[in-house]
């Protein structure tokens, strides 16, 4: 009984602080979640699903401070596409700098705004994929976040949307707490890029819900980084319908706490799912990319590849699960997780995972780390190429084939580029 | 160009010594062949040149033009002007090989102060280049030697050294896993690079790979030493007999 009161008292210190909005249908998926909320408690280090990732910083009553920032003259990610910006200033919406929330195809609302509106169809969503999602493991921040969030958008997609939505993140004070919600919902036949970059805040926790309908396809490309100091758990819970695609990509440059979950249901026959993700760290660095893809239709097929690069006793943790469920026959699943270790220092822990219901079905899962390939390494000295620019070509060699998940050739360079440009200045 | 003094080396992690004292002077203009049975310590050589790890030099030098090899990292010996052709040419996915080569262009450029190559140039000069050693754009295009046919890493190692344009080239078994007609179009791309300013260090078992490419001197290697320097008819000589008899005469 006493572990239970603490739990409890460490919730009621947690939220103490958070306003909680009960307005309109938001209120009351609010609410819901709450009840979600409080009867998980908060996560804590003994929990198997937290075991190699020390939660006491996102569970605690304030933002550990993070330092803010400087980029110097590095343009911002995506700065070269074409796309229509949505800014949040430690979590605020930043009118100012956004552009206009109008899009052919598609209708953009922010969550501050939605609670006396009646939008029915985000009334379906918001917190509807968060609470599938915690099943079979809870996923408590998730709730908490579905619960507290103070923005974000919401965006509904019927056609093919003409530019991607880019949701861009500025951190400005060095104890900035901040929660932020999106819901996307793609209709039959749809299409959308989401991008989302930037250091959030201190501490930052994000929760994605995305509905992808009948043959819509759903692209969603992520930057972490170079913040170091802040930490961040996001969620990305989507549900795919028959026919469609759902693929997410997420680069992690620095960061001294990243959890990134996935939790994605392919629900329709003949879908599609990759999510991917590239992590670079030094030091205190630590990353842990969690994924649970279920297998409910028929022909479907899942990718995740995650790749880590880790130097100065940085580490990286992979949680992967590929559920098929009876009857999802004909599945394809693919799992594969690879960390380079730069040193004898760091460390990389996966752990990978099949539950397999259905007889007719492939999946295969890898998870690798290994060293610097040395003979590659003097190979490429041999012709001339100093060591630390033949060490870089490697890294990225190995990062390859995790941004060979991005679609999109002029978003795959802006990425490749850009770690590129990471790992030569992170070695002057 | 290349004089190498009484090198002895050992492996660094075992007690082993594979050089035991080697002494080779190469002239600007010469082509030297080396041949030897297996483990006579031919590779080592090369391999001490171009300064891979795991080898540690307990006397002796190696000097290019001069300047000391051995206290040289890897791609300033590059830059210096050392090319090693290696016996068993590296598959490094993920890096594309004329990423690779322009890489590796630019950087020996730098490293000597010349201004870098710009990428129109760069494409217009490799593709003549690959072209006479009938490397096709395809590639050009894939990732360092993946995918490569034995005689297309051959070939790729004769383009990085065509491209490269280096003093002393080392060719380590260059010949070994060719058919003819690879052998030929290997040995043709290394005697378009023949010049008076240009030397040649050829590995080899075999005698035939000197007939497509000509050499001044034959060294014959045993036991970690030179132990006979002739002409060309030494290559002969083995090729007929064997190495038993120069074997027992250096006994």
């Amino acid at each position: 009984m006493a572990l239970v009161q603490a739990k409890q008292d460490q919730l009621a210190a947690r939220i103490a602080g958070l306003s909680f909005r009960r307005e309109g249908w938001l209120g009351a998926a609010r609410a819901e979640a709450l009840a979600r909320l409080t009867a998980m408690g908060l996560p804590g280090k003994r929990d198997e699903y937290w075991r190699y990732t020390d939660p006491t910083s996102l569970t605690a009553v304030d933002a550990p401070q993070a330092a803010l920032f400087d980029a110097g003259d590095e343009a911002m990610v995506f700065d070269g596409i074409d796309r229509l910006k949505v800014v949040f200033v430690d979590g605020v919406f930043d009118a100012a700098a956004s552009d206009d929330l109008t899009l052919s195809g598609v209708e953009i609302e922010r969550l501050a705004q939605a609670g006396g509106a009646d939008i029915h169809w985000a009334r379906d969503l918001y917190g509807v994929l968060e609470a599938r999602g915690q099943k079979p493991v809870e996923r408590p921040l998730a709730a908490l976040n579905s619960a507290f969030a103070t923005d974000g958008v919401m965006i509904r997609v019927t056609g093919r949307a003409a530019r991607p939505v880019s949701l861009i993140y500025h951190h400005s004070s060095d104890r900035s707490d901040v929660i932020l919600h999106h819901v996307v919902k793609l209709e039959d036949g749809a299409e959308l890029t989401v991008l989302e970059n930037g250091p959030a805040a201190a501490r930052f926790s994000g929760v994605m819900e995305v509905e992808v309908g009948a043959g819509a396809r759903f692209h969603h490309i992520r930057s972490q980084g170079r913040d170091h100091q802040r930490r961040a758990v996001t969620h990305l819970f989507a549900r795919v319908g028959a026919g469609a695609a759902f693929k997410s990509f997420t680069v992690t440059a620095n960061g001294v706490l990243t959890r990134n979950e996935a939790v994605l249901e392919l629900a329709g026959d003949d879908a599609v799912a990759h999510v991917a993700g590239a992590a670079v760290g030094d030091g205190d660095f630590h990353h842990d990319d969690t994924v649970f893809v279920t297998h409910a239709g028929l022909r479907c097929e899942s990718r995740q590849v995650f790749k880590k690069v880790l130097m100065n006793g940085a580490v990286g943790v992979f949680q992967g699960k590929i559920l098929v469920k009876q009857g999802a026959q004909k599945t394809d699943g693919y799992q594969i997780s690879q960390a380079l270790l730069l040193d004898g220092d760091s460390q990389f822990l996966a752990k990978p995972e099949l539950e397999i219901y259905a007889d007719d079905v492939k999946c295969s899962h890898g998870s690798t780390s290994g060293a610097i390939d040395e003979v590659a390494l003097f190979y490429l000295r041999s012709r001339g190429v100093p060591e630390r620019v033949a060490q870089s070509l490697l890294v990225l060699a190995f990062l390859a084939e995790a941004i060979g998940e991005i679609e999109d050739e002029a978003i795959a360079e802006d990425i490749r580029a850009r770690l590129e440009g990471w790992l030569t200045r992170h070695e002057h | 160009m290349l004089h190498i003094k009484n090198l002895h080396v050992k492996l660094q992690e075992e007690d082993k010594q594979i050089l035991k004292g080697v002494d080779l002077t190469v002239k600007a203009g010469e082509v030297h062949a080396i041949m030897g049975p297996n483990g006579s310590g031919k590779s080592t050589l090369s391999y001490v040149l171009a300064g891979r790890e795991g080898y540690e030099v307990t006397e002796g030098s190696a000097t290019l033009e001069g300047e000391e090899l051995l206290d040289m990292e890897p791609e300033e010996r590059a830059a210096a002007g050392l090319f090693l052709a290696f016996q068993y040419p590296v598959e490094i996915p993920g890096v594309g090989n004329m990423t690779f080569l322009r890489t590796a262009v630019n950087a020996q450029r730098k490293a000597r102060g010349e201004e870098e190559m710009s990428a129109g140039d760069f494409l217009k000069v490799v593709r003549a280049k690959a072209k006479t050693l009938k490397i096709d754009a395809e590639m050009l295009k894939r990732p360092v030697n993946v995918g490569f046919s034995g005689g297309e890493k051959k070939r790729n190692e004769i383009l990085q050294m065509a491209m490269l344009e280096p003093k002393m080239c080392i060719l380590d078994e260059t010949d070994s896993g060719l058919d003819v007609d690879a052998m030929k179009l290997v040995s043709e791309g290394v005697n378009a690079l023949r010049d008076a300013g240009r030397a040649f260090l050829v590995i080899t078992h075999y005698q035939r790979l000197l007939d497509h490419i000509k050499p001044d001197v034959v060294h014959i290697m045993a036991a970690g030493r030179i132990i006979k320097t002739g002409g060309p008819e030494l290559a002969l000589e083995v090729e007929e007999n064997g190495y038993a008899d120069l074997l027992a005469g250096a006994q």
